[in-house]
């Protein structure tokens, strides 16, 4: 279990899994072993300080922490509003923060002696930081990606492969992410004595959603010391993408018992506000189990889960992490959607003002900032949280931002 | 009525509703009552059958071509329960779509529809509450998987918690055919013995003679899934309901008269 408990001032309860309504064990019979042999090894790591400092120097010495907090001074001095600060997780080796819970969640599987890991991926950054650690620990790798996302996410097909993984198709559904769930869990119902599933959200069913934002806090435990030191104080509002909400709960997380710090989540608005054209779940979801959890799902009146649409891969997912839909119901967190076409904008503008190249997840969290900041005052400071780098997003922005030249 | 297994080993035969449609499904399950199936499993189609393998998967995916719902699925359990009195009837589905028309309006819509028990794949004892009170409340009895990866703490509670019958899954994975039945099956269904008088039903990978024999030296019934589903596939609509009757007969099951009472077991 977390050492993280509630309290009045955090809505968010790590008890028995649930958040609030949220959450829980909503598996087939067959996992529930391995999740509860899952929860207690994780519970034994935590409490063991070898694990925490190997944690602690892979963190530092591997993966490249901390990231830096960047004062964004061009953009802000554009948008003519509240200061930008961009929290750089598109820093990290491989490109985005999935690699903090991969770490994590790798020197656990080492631990409980299972040598092969499975996992999903959407966009492919879990997929890719997925396979990285698994070389790093000498493991077998298979991971599952819709055939959709291998198709618009293919460079991340090819470094998973390079790094010695697996990648199988899945072709069933809309070929996402929501599909590749399926097929892992299929995978991980059939080999669950000798496989870990490495899930790479917070999503799924208890110890999941718990100890994937634990090893994602670091983003917020990092950004609110470094706001302190930089400004003498905190932020106004802290943005970020939110598909299944890992690094969105991992920026928020420090920051839930300051009140005075807004905590704004950015749903992919996809093209349209009709069903299948968008992930906006909580704006046209509700309550309702999938893969796992009970949370947001977009889904049909006769409890079928529907159809997603986003140009980012990593935010076109039908349900959203338990925890933000908590933080959702009580208020403490705001959740809005940017459209596909606002965050191919705000690619180009962070592109051009800042020189930094932002994955079409992370540009979501970056048009919310455009919106907002100049609705601000000077005096306002907003945190956004760039979750990763673009330039696994290069076959798409050459299309969509026709970049071949005359 | 009640969920009755009048051969040894009892038949369980699982049907996906609506593949192809609901007329042809209605046709399929009275023709599996009269070829002897003791209890149907009416599956509701779910867009994200997680715990089910390829034949399964593409047999909910004709089904919700046409956009078949749970209430339609009651809808013939009525109809069922009319015409086939004798026939035990259980809903079998995920969670979501339950959820979705809400707990309790399901349970008094099933009642009324006269179904005898519930089965849903993703929801564990646990989690299940709410849930065992809203099936006591209207008379239908919950039934719950046993996995062979279940300690025993869980199968006591499983056990525990389920009527009707206890639902015992031969092997870790997703539902499907198989070769023989899994080494492990027989230790399952002697460990779940342990803590309940119920009957016991073996499922996953059962698709054959020797199969339902070997089950039936250890076992109480066997469930037979994708391989009717599988047979229902390759069937034209009009051929499916006796080609399912024909594969019951190959697998040993004998009609059984109206009210006729044979060889339970205790």
């Amino acid at each position: 279990m977390s050492k993280v408990t509630a309290t009045e001032s955090n809505p968010s309860s790590a008890i028995a899994g649930r958040f609030g309504a949220y959450g829980g064990r909503y598996v087939p019979e067959t996992l529930m072993a391995a999740l509860e042999e899952l929860e207690s090894a994780y519970a034994a790591a935590q409490a063991d300080p070898a694990f925490t400092s190997e944690l602690a120097h892979l963190l530092h010495h591997y993966v490249g922490r901390p990231t830096p907090l960047y004062h964004a001074a061009r953009l802000t001095e554009f948008l003519g509003g509240a200061k930008i600060y961009l929290k750089r997780e598109d820093l990290l080796h491989t490109g985005a923060h999935k690699i903090n819970n991969c770490i994590g969640q790798g020197l656990l599987a080492r631990r409980m002696g299972k040598r092969r890991i499975i996992a999903e991926t959407g966009a492919g950054q879990h997929g890719v930081a997925t396979a990285t650690v698994c070389a790093l620990f000498g493991m077998e790798c298979v991971i599952y990606m819709g055939e959709e996302d291998m198709r618009r996410q293919e460079l991340n097909v090819y470094r998973m492969r390079l790094l010695g993984a697996e990648v199988r198709g899945v072709r069933s559904g809309s070929a996402t992410l929501k599909d590749a769930i399926n097929e892992a869990m299929r995978d991980w119902v059939t080999n669950v004595r000798t496989t870990y599933y490495l899930l790479g959200s917070v999503l799924g069913a208890h110890p999941y959603p718990t100890m994937v934002r634990d090893f994602h806090r670091v983003i917020g435990i990092e950004a609110r010391q470094q706001i302190l030191e930089a400004e003498g104080r905190l932020p106004s509002a802290i943005i970020a993408c939110v598909g299944g909400g890992s690094n969105a709960i991992g920026a928020f997380f420090e920051f839930i018992p300051d009140k005075s710090v807004r905590l704004i989540g950015v749903e992919a608005g996809g093209r349209g506000t009709n069903l299948g054209e968008h992930a906006a779940r909580f704006q046209c979801g509700s309550p309702g189990v999938l893969q796992g959890t009970y949370s947001y799902v977009l889904q049909d009146d006769a409890g079928q889960v529907s159809l997603t649409h986003s140009v980012s891969a990593g935010l076109d997912y039908a349900s959203v992490g338990p925890e933000h839909a908590a933080l959702h119901d009580s208020g403490r967190a705001e959740y809005v959607s940017a459209s596909d076409a606002e965050a191919l904008r705000a690619t180009v503008t962070l592109a051009r003002m800042e020189g930094i190249l932002p994955a079409l997840e992370s540009a979501h969290a970056v048009a919310e900032a455009m919106r907002l900041a100049p609705k601000l005052q000077r005096s306002d400071i907003l945190l956004v949280n760039i979750s990763g780098r673009g330039d696994k997003d290069m076959g798409i922005l050459a299309r969509e931002l026709k970049l071949q030249g005359a | 009525m009640s969920i009755q297994f009048r051969h040894k080993p009892g038949m369980v035969v699982y049907l996906t509703i609506g593949d192809p449609d609901i007329s042809t499904s209605k046709q399929i399950a009275l023709a599996a009552i009269d070829a002897g199936a003791d209890v149907l499993e009416l599956g509701v189609p779910f867009s994200d059958p997680l715990a089910d393998g390829p034949v399964i998967q593409r047999a909910s995916e004709r089904a919700l071509l046409h956009g078949t719902r749970l209430t339609e699925v009651l809808a013939l359990a009525r109809e069922l329960r009319t015409e086939r009195p004798q026939a035990g009837l259980v809903i079998f589905s995920y969670l979501n779509p339950i959820l979705r028309l809400g707990l309790e309006k399901f349970c008094a819509l099933a009642q009324e529809a006269g179904v005898d028990g519930v089965l849903v794949t993703d929801l564990i004892v646990e989690e299940a509450e709410e849930y065992r009170a809203a099936m006591r409340r209207h008379k239908l009895q919950p039934i719950f998987l046993a996995a062979p990866t279940s300690p025993d703490a869980r199968l006591e509670q499983i056990a525990k918690a389920s009527e009707g019958f206890v639902y015992a899954i031969s092997r870790t994975g997703i539902t499907g055919t198989q070769q023989q039945v899994a080494d492990g099956a027989q230790q399952l269904v002697e460990r779940i013995r342990r803590y309940t008088k119920l009957p016991i039903a073996l499922g996953f990978g059962i698709s054959s003679a020797a199969h339902v024999a070997a089950v039936g030296a250890f076992a109480d019934a066997a469930v037979i899934g994708s391989a009717i589903v599988a047979i229902i596939e390759k069937s034209t609509p009009a051929e499916a309901p006796m080609a399912v009757a024909a594969f019951l007969s190959e697998l040993g099951v004998v009609p059984v008269a109206t009210g006729e009472t044979l060889a339970i077991l205790s």
